[in-house]
């Protein structure tokens, strides 16, 4: 079976933090890492593999530094790990992002399954999976946690609103997977040995034959006209006392702004 | 580069630095600033240059440029599960309506699945103009290419404006899917829509970098402009007494079951049932500082006393002290109650995005340094385990006095 992963390198947002005078981000020291859920879907490949036989295949559409997420995925036990990369692409919005890893998944050599994470932390669309699907004219499931391989018949367990659904889809296929579905392997030794030796190709817009005007900032329909900082938060009024004394406080208070 | 900066322009004022949300790409050199690999042309810097110092490459006039007058009119995808209206569905047409009237345009419905007449009659009493109604037993269950194609179909016969769709489970897989048909733009999870005056463009404003910070979107030049808003961030608008002569358009499917490449088989999993978040007006919430599952039971005191329901941070469910269905926030459920308390919670921003939308927050934590201080209205420093206790009690005692007085 022919799987292909696509991740992302993303800040991570957990170690971003606002800093309280300037109100702005601070930036130092917040490194990339590989979209959490992108290694929930490369582990489901890797099992998928060690279960049918086959090639798991890792793309990355991003700037050159994101070819370190593509070592760690390597590392991890990807066989081929490719990186998508032209200033071209540059201000993609999901439109264009999905249009362009479309357009190199079609120029691998065949591929049965392509998984994603359901959403990249940077901008939590999750818009991208579905656009790939479109674009490659192929079935999808999203909020995968289950995904079972019969022949070309796959079962799925898809998180609904407040219910799990079971769907079945025939390959080729698309899923985006849920932190749910299975706790991402480390790196081994050797593969991290591997990772650090391997060439890792470079494939561009003329690469790829991309129609110029769907790609980057031109094949990018939305814009962003505006970026700010969340207001902070004004600070609520701190009570004080013995908690006897806070809680009589706090029910009086409540019962005022008829909130009990 | 798709971004550039005009060197001559540039006064080094450092504004461009202070924005950029991606580490070392943007640098100081000799009092210029100066783009690294780093970049990824979002444009954060492009809008707070004061100085004109830096533009797009694309601010160029699109080629082809269609004529975008010839789209009309405001979409609300309605969504329904077997025959029932998610409340998400009301909460927008209680935005389309103003974003309609805004324009001077009608407010357009589209109800797509099997069996809809109820829905039908519900909708009717509603403020909207027209309803599409798409009703074929392919349409049972939901499912992307079906949904898909027969709301693509749709736009482009009748070339809507601006299209709102729920960010529910299948509303975010059926929206970009559509999106990704039409060519069009789509800005998900949106916290704030309205027109800007003079352009008429849709304002689309929503979180990025997990809270951390608000990017306001816009889609100029293609259309239908779309959006997702998530379920609980807007109110809900109410029915009318007497239904509206509402333009019933009913549209065939084309789409046949051979040709779909999956299949809906059944529910294998409820966790619904069992807690209604968006819908409660109280949440008591907890989080790691509960210690243990235990704690749970308090809290859940305490929700019952007030009518309420529990919530947790994503600390407390990963603990496994909880089941997921609790979370509240940005993975898990957004909340807007009249009343939330948190309980042994820190107010990371993935949380305070979905529980910023509360009327009050009370915040309980023996940090006084703890963010969430930051967003309520009432804080107390103080254990936990001593102060809820304690409200617990003087509750019971106020109710027993409103009982005699
Ligand atoms: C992609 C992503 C998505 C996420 N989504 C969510 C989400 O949807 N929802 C969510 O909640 N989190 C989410 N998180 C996690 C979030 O970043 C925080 O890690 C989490 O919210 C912290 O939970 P907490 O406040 O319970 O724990 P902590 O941050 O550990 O805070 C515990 C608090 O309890 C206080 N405390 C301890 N003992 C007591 C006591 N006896 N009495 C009173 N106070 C006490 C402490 O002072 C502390 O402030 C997400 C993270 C990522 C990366
Ligand atoms: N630049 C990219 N390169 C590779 N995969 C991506 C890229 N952007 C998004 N993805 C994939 O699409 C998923 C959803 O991303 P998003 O739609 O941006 O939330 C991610 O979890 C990744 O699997």
């Amino acid at each position: 079976m022919r799987v292909v992963v696509c991740i992302k390198q993303v800040p991570d947002t957990t170690e971003i933090k606002i800093d309280p005078r300037t109100n702005t981000l601070k930036r130092e020291g917040v490194k990339g890492i590989i979209n959490p859920y992108d290694k929930n879907a490369l582990e489901l490949a890797l099992q998928l593999r060690e279960k049918h036989g086959g090639k798991v295949t890792v793309l990355s559409m991003g700037p050159p530094q994101a070819k370190e997420a593509l070592r760690e995925a390597m590392a991890m036990g990807a066989d081929e790990v490719i990186l998508i990369s032209d200033r071209a692409f540059g201000g993609s919005d999901t439109l264009a992002t999905s249009y362009t890893l479309a357009r190199a998944i079609e120029r691998l050599q065949g591929f049965d399954l392509v998984l994603l994470g359901k959403q990249a932390i940077d901008g939590d669309t999750g818009q991208v999976g579905p656009g790939v699907a479109e674009h490659l004219g192929i079935g999808q499931v999203t909020y995968a946690r289950l995904v079972e391989v019969e022949g070309s018949r796959v079962k799925v367990h898809r998180e609904g609103e407040g219910e799990v659904h079971l769907v079945e889809g025939e390959l080729p296929l698309l899923i985006t997977v849920t932190e749910e579905i299975n706790k991402p392997r480390y790196p081994s030794v050797r593969g991290m040995l591997r990772a650090r030796k391997a060439e890792i190709p470079v494939w561009s817009a003329e690469d790829l034959g991309v129609d110029l005007n769907r790609i980057g900032l031109q094949g990018s329909p939305t814009q962003v006209k505006k970026v700010f900082t969340p207001p902070a938060g004004p600070g609520g009024e701190i009570l004080e006392g013995a908690p006897e004394q806070v809680a009589a406080e706090l029910v009086e208070k409540l019962k005022e702004m008829r909130a009990i | 580069m798709a971004i550039k900066i005009i060197s001559e322009a540039c006064t080094g004022c450092g504004e461009c630095l202070e924005v950029c949300p991606f580490p070392g790409a943007v640098r100081m050199v000799n009092e210029k600033a100066q783009l690294t690999d780093e970049c990824t042309s979002c444009g954060a810097c492009r809008d707070a240059c004061g100085f004109e110092a830096i533009l797009f490459d694309g601010d160029v006039e699109r080629v082809e440029r269609e004529d975008l007058s010839r789209y009309r009119g405001v979409w609300v995808y309605a969504e329904q599960d077997h025959g029932s209206l998610l409340p998400v569905s009301l909460e927008l047409i209680g935005k389309g309506r103003e974003l309609a009237d805004n324009l001077g345009q009608e407010l357009s419905v589209v109800l797509l699945g099997s069996g809809l007449q109820a829905v039908v009659d519900e909708l009717s009493h509603y403020d909207i103009d027209r309803l599409y109604v798409a009703d074929d037993p392919v349409l049972t269950s939901y499912r992307s290419e079906a949904y898909a194609g027969v709301m693509a179909d749709l736009i482009q016969e009748e070339r809507p404006n601006i299209i709102l769709l729920g960010a529910t489970a299948n509303g975010r897989d059926l929206a970009p899917r559509v999106a990704a048909r039409v060519k069009t733009g789509l800005t998900a999870d949106c916290t704030g829509l309205e027109i800007e005056a003079g352009s008429g463009l849709l304002l689309q404003t929503r979180p990025a970098f997990g809270g951390n910070i608000m990017a306001t979107i816009v889609c100029p030049n293609h259309r239908p402009q779309m959006a997702t808003v998530r379920p609980g961030v807007l109110p809900r608008t109410g029915p009318n007494a007497v239904a509206r002569d509402v333009d019933l358009v009913r549209i065939p499917c084309k789409v046949t079951e051979s040709g779909l490449p999956t299949r809906f088989i059944q529910v294998v999993e409820s966790v619904s049932k069992r807690v209604n978040l968006p819908e409660a007006k109280v949440i008591v919430a907890g989080g790691r500082g509960l210690g243990d599952a235990k704690g749970f039971a308090l809290l859940k005191e305490l929700a019952d006393a007030l009518g309420g329901e529990v919530g947790a941070s994503r600390a407390a469910v990963d603990a496994g002290w909880i089941g997921k269905e609790h979370q509240v926030g940005q993975t898990g459920t957004t909340v807007a109650p009249k009343l939330y308390i948190a309980c042994g919670i820190s107010g990371a921003v993935q949380h305070l995005a979905g529980m910023q939308g509360s009327d009050v927050v009370v915040a309980i934590n023996s940090d006084p340094e703890a963010p969430i201080f930051d967003v309520c209205t009432y804080g107390i420093v103080g254990d936990l385990y001593q102060v809820v206790p304690a409200f617990l009690a003087k509750l019971k005692e106020n109710k027993q006095q409103q009982a005699v007085s």
